[in-house]
């Protein structure tokens, strides 16, 4: 099957489900202890990413309660985010999304590996030392020599490449993340191609 | 790969292109702010510092005679950091002269975040010194408010654990190569201090608005 296909056949797929699990969700009172699976539904059996649903395993712990809240608070606002998760976060209280982001934090990540090769060493040239003349800054000055994060700052290494595609294409379209990101400023200056290029190499870090 | 290569090569074609014709006023001031930008990425939204993978120091305040000449030894590599030696590499005279103009004007509060248990032992240390060390007291230079004057720089408000950083490697990343700069004033102080004393002023000129 084509990864489009494939994508659209999970889109459609997840649109049922959301529309399930969100009902669902909302008649338990209070907040709920939710159940993992109301999440590796979307994002894998073992939460490394599944078509559009992007990869939690192994992400900073830090990082998903703050994108949890900002789901639920309906600031992240991509159509995406838009259509899966502001539901599938309605009910979603700080403790339950606490205990959900460390519960996966602690899942190794595997490496989607679905970049272009060719583009790897250029994506890692852009992503170690910038594009001074072009004011890109060097992603490894708030992401890591590895990409692996820190505190609420994302582990990019191993997503996949149509997920960091598009979140980069994003904050330069004017969709929020989180209140005071300097990602905005990050990808207002990135072409296309230097996109590509990081979305590449990124895909591959183990 | 190709298409990231023109993409750099009609940039790089552009660049030459609007310094040899000389640039309108207009396109100077959007030349500017797009490079002021770029600095607050990392520096902070308003200069005020961030913390990274590593820490991005305070910018907002700063002494400009000082700012520039740490452009300039992060260039000449007499100051080791190899993200800030690609960032000063692509700035002309007159663009850090605009950028540390506009910095030197910015004023918000400092970022926090330092732990408080010695700002105690921290404001001694500043004020007084510690005579049985070596170690003048900092105000003697850095001003009693931590302002600084022209290169020496600006305490007052930095991060904390960039200061730490600063004074606990200084003779590893400041000061390198054969020429003597200005860096050797600080090197004996760094060096008489232990790492509890440095933690506790870096957390003390933390506070200072
Ligand atoms: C109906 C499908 C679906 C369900 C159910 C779902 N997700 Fe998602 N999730 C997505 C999609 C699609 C995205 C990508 C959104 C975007 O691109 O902005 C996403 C994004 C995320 C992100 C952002 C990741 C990042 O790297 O920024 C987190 C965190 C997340 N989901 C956690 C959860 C948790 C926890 C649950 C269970 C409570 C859950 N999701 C349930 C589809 C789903
Ligand atoms: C000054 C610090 C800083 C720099 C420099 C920086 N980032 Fe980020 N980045 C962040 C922070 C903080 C977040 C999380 C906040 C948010 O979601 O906006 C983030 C989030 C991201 C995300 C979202 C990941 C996810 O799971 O959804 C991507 C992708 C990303 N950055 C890519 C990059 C790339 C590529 C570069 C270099 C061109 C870069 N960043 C440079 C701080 C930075
Ligand atoms: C990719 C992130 C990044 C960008 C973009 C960046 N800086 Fe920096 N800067 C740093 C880091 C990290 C340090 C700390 C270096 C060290 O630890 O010695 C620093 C240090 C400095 C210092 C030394 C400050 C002091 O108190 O000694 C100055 C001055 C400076 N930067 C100016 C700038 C200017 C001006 C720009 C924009 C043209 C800029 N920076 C853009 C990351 C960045
Ligand atoms: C004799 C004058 C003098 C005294 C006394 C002095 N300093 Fe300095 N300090 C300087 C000069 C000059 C610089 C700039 C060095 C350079 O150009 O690299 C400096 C730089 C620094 C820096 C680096 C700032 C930055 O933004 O990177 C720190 C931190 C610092 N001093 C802390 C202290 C502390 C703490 C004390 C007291 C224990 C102290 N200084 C006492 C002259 C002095």
């Amino acid at each position: 099957m084509s990864i489009i296909t494939r994508s659209a056949c999970t889109a459609a797929l997840l649109m049922v489900l959301s529309a399930l699990t969100a009902p669902m969700a909302t008649a338990v009172a209070g907040e709920p202890t939710v159940s993992v699976q109301n999440c590796t539904w979307c994002h894998g059996t073992s939460a490394q990413g599944y078509a559009i649903a992007p990869r939690l395993a192994g992400q900073r712990p830090a990082y998903l309660e703050t994108q949890l809240k900002s789901f639920h608070e309906r600031f992240r606002d991509n159509p995406l985010s838009r259509q899966y998760m502001w539901s599938a976060t309605a009910v979603l209280g700080p403790q339950a999304a606490r205990d959900l982001a460390a519960y996966f934090a602690t899942i190794p990540p595997r490496p989607a590996n679905d970049g272009n090769r060719n583009l790897a060493a250029t994506g890692r040239t852009i992503y170690m030392e910038g594009i001074p003349d072009a004011n890109i800054a060097a992603c490894y000055a708030c992401h890591g020599p590895n990409a692996e994060g820190i505190r609420d700052i994302p582990r990019l290494g191993g997503l996949s490449r149509f997920y960091l595609k598009a979140r980069l294409e994003q904050w330069a379209q004017g969709y929020h993340s989180v209140p005071g990101s300097p990602m905005p400023l990050v990808a207002r200056p990135l072409a296309s191609a230097e996109i590509e290029a990081l979305a590449s190499y990124l895909s591959f870090i183990k | 790969m190709s298409s990231l290569g023109s993409c750099l090569t009609i940039r790089a074609a552009i660049l030459a292109v609007s310094l040899s014709a000389g640039l309108s006023a207009a396109s100077r001031a959007d030349e500017v702010q797009a490079k002021l930008d770029y600095c607050k990425t990392c520096h902070g939204l308003s200069g005020q510092g961030y913390r990274g993978y590593f820490p991005m120091p305070r910018l907002a305040g700063q002494q400009q005679e000082y700012l520039q000449s740490q452009l300039r030894a992060f260039v000449e590599r007499r100051r080791v950091n190899p993200i800030m030696a690609n960032v000063a590499h692509a700035l002309s005279p007159s663009m850090v002269a605009a950028l540390a103009s506009h910095f030197r004007h910015l004023d918000p509060r400092p970022i926090g975040g330092a732990p408080s248990r010695s700002l105690a032992a921290g404001k001694r240390i500043f004020d007084e010194g510690l005579p049985e060390a070596n170690v003048p007291a900092c105000s003697a230079c850095h001003g009693s408010d931590g302002r600084g004057q022209n290169e020496i720089p600006r305490l007052a408000g930095q991060l904390y654990e960039y200061t730490v950083g600063q004074l606990t490697g200084w003779s590893r990343v400041r000061g390198q190569g054969t020429s003597v700069d200005t860096s050797a004033v600080m090197a004996p102080t760094a060096h008489n201090m232990s790492r509890s004393q440095i933690e506790a002023v870096a957390a003390y000129v933390s506070t200072l608005p």
